[in-house]
């Protein structure tokens, strides 16, 4: 009874006349967020010991070799930079491009998230979307700003960068949550089903969880994008309120290297707490797929 | 009323149960004039080889899809979608939402239906399948027979009358399998429900059923039904004696030979 050909075997029945629209595997979470923390004191220590002889072998190397500091700024000079006029150097322009950041990723984000739940529902809409979608992921999006800054009737103040931080993150997330909302369990969908779900409920209690996983990565995604799109929009073409990408700009104009290193500092700062906020929420709604 | 007036003894009635599907490469004709009646606390296996039509007929059975062709009634009205209420269904695999602890997986039903829970049979039955203390666990951190347990759990959790399984067993190991099909049949003489089980397994159909009924290869059709009249409670042992043999080769000569031979005599 174990000779019968593969196509006579039964086939799981489906719910729509569509044929191939099948689950599209797991999620490789694991090179997003899974990376194992570190747990153990030592690991720990061996971490923290790199970054600090990280930090002071180059600054001995720089202040052995006199080094001057337009062609390398010395660590301790950059944290010295950093203590040097906060607000006025760096708060208000953190608080700038936090703005356009904010503004733009959850604009961008909500529409990237409604879009796919919408356009998974059917095939044909998703194939007619999908090149769109590709132009806007593949375009980088801080072109865009000088055009906007001309274009937009608010030509001046944040919203050119908050509108192509949106068009940067959007994509991202809707990309990413289409291939959420693509997998398809047949099996639980109809463990639902048997016991008289609606169609909403279906969405609610299986596919959304299913497709949660994608869509933490597609926000995470998403949002260094737009972090990206923000600081650069602002290096090609930054509002009168300034912002990071324009601090940049001018502390590498004037050659003072270690504000320059500063801003620096604050960037990467606000990209860590973008991995470590993600990783938070991936182990809290996402760690069931690991 | 004419087509009702058979209920009296049957649960569930299936009248020439017809299913052709519409694929690219053409019509799959999966089931062909099956007709079965199952009476109420009966425990039925559907017993053929893969491709055989019993997960499509079981689906059907279930409300889940429709036929191309005849009816399937439960207590005297035909089945047109899900009625959970009285069904209950088992799927292959233990099919638990692997993003819920064992409690929310068993809540499931509840939450779909908008019932409250009910925490007393819930525990209950958590016990008599031995897995109080679970709840919190995530369905990964489980054995495949642990998985399995809390599937039966969230099946019978709101209690249906009728329970549908399709092939709930099959990716269990041999002991694995032996001690779940123990416990199905402890849980059935205990809660009196008609359940019909789908398998490929012979020695598995014959050790719960009262009776098998065996399916040809596609197009599914009635091939010939075996009345099991072992003693119950059933026990392990019993595979071994001759008797269960004999059970066992006379129905694999039915399925090789897809029926042809006792329908002809019949």
């Amino acid at each position: 009874m174990s000779e019968v050909p593969r196509e006579l075997r039964d086939e799981i029945p489906s719910f729509d006349n569509e044929p191939g629209h099948h689950d599209h595997g797991t999620v490789d979470w694991t090179g997003l967020t899974s990376i194992r923390g570190a747990k153990s004191a030592l690991e720990v220590g061996t971490i923290v010991a790199i970054a600090v002889a990280v930090f002071f072998g180059l600054e001995g190397i720089l202040r052995l070799s006199d080094t001057p500091a337009y062609i390398f700024p010395k660590p301790t000079a950059v944290v010295g930079a950093l203590t040097d006029d906060f607000w006025l150097q760096y708060g208000h322009h953190l608080w700038v491009t936090l703005q356009e950041f904010f503004i733009g990723y959850a604009i961008g984000s909500t529409i990237g998230l409604i879009l796919a739940a919408v356009i998974t529902q059917k095939p044909f809409i998703e194939k007619v979307v999908a090149p769109y979608v590709i132009v806007l992921v593949v375009t980088p999006m801080l072109a865009l700003v000088p055009f906007l800054r001309v274009s937009l009737i608010q030509g001046v103040g944040l919203w050119p960068i908050i509108v192509a931080v949106a068009l940067a993150s959007g994509p991202m997330v809707l990309i990413n949550a289409s291939t959420g909302f693509r997998r398809t369990d047949l099996a639980k969908i109809a463990l639902a089903r048997s016991h008289g779900a609606t169609t909403f409920q279906v969405f609610r209690k299986i596919r959304f969880p299913l497709a949660l996983p994608m869509i933490i990565v597609g926000y995470m995604v998403g949002a260094i994008f737009g972090l990206l799109t923000a600081i650069g929009g602002e290096m090609v073409s930054a509002s009168e309120q300034g912002g990071l990408g324009r601090q940049l700009i001018y502390f590498s104009s004037l050659i003072r290297m270690e504000n320059f290193g500063a801003v620096i500092m604050i960037i990467a700062a606000l990209g860590i707490s973008i991995y470590v906020v993600f990783y938070s929420i991936g182990k809290r709604w996402a760690s069931w797929e690991s | 009323m004419v087509l009702t007036s058979f209920s009296g003894t049957a649960k569930i009635e299936i009248r020439g149960a017809t299913k052709v599907y519409e694929a690219k490469t053409g019509s799959v004709h999966a089931l062909h004039d099956f007709s079965l009646d199952v009476a109420d606390g009966e425990l039925v296996c559907i017993l053929g080889p893969s491709g055989c039509g019993k997960t499509t007929l079981l689906w059907a059975m279930s409300g889940l899809h429709g036929l191309s062709g005849g009816d399937i009634l439960l207590d005297g009205t035909p089945v047109t979608g899900p009625r959970p209420e009285e069904i209950g269904m088992m799927f292959q695999d233990a099919n638990l939402l692997p993003w819920r602890n064992l409690r929310k997986n068993i809540a499931f039903p509840f939450e779909i239906k908008r019932r409250p829970i009910d925490h007393e049979r819930i525990e209950m039955l958590l016990a008599e399948v031995g897995l109080t203390g679970f709840e919190s666990a995530f369905p990964r951190e489980l054995s495949g027979g642990m998985q399995q347990r809390a599937s039966i759990v969230r099946a019978l959790a709101p209690d249906p009358a009728v329970l549908l399984m399709d092939e709930p067993f099959g990716a269990l190991d041999a002991f694995t399998r032996d001690e779940m099909n123990l416990l199905l049949m402890r849980l059935w003489s205990e809660t009196s429900k008609t359940i019909v089980f789908v398998t490929h397994n012979i020695s598995e159909a014959i050790f719960l059923a009262d009776r098998v009924v065996v399916m040809t290869p596609r197009p599914g059709r009635l091939a010939r039904i075996f009345d099991i009249e072992l003693p119950r409670p059933r026990t392990i042992e019993m595979t071994f004696e001759p008797q269960f043999i004999e059970l066992i080769q006379e129905i694999k000569r039915t399925v090789e030979s897809g029926g042809r031979h006792t329908v002809e005599v019949e």
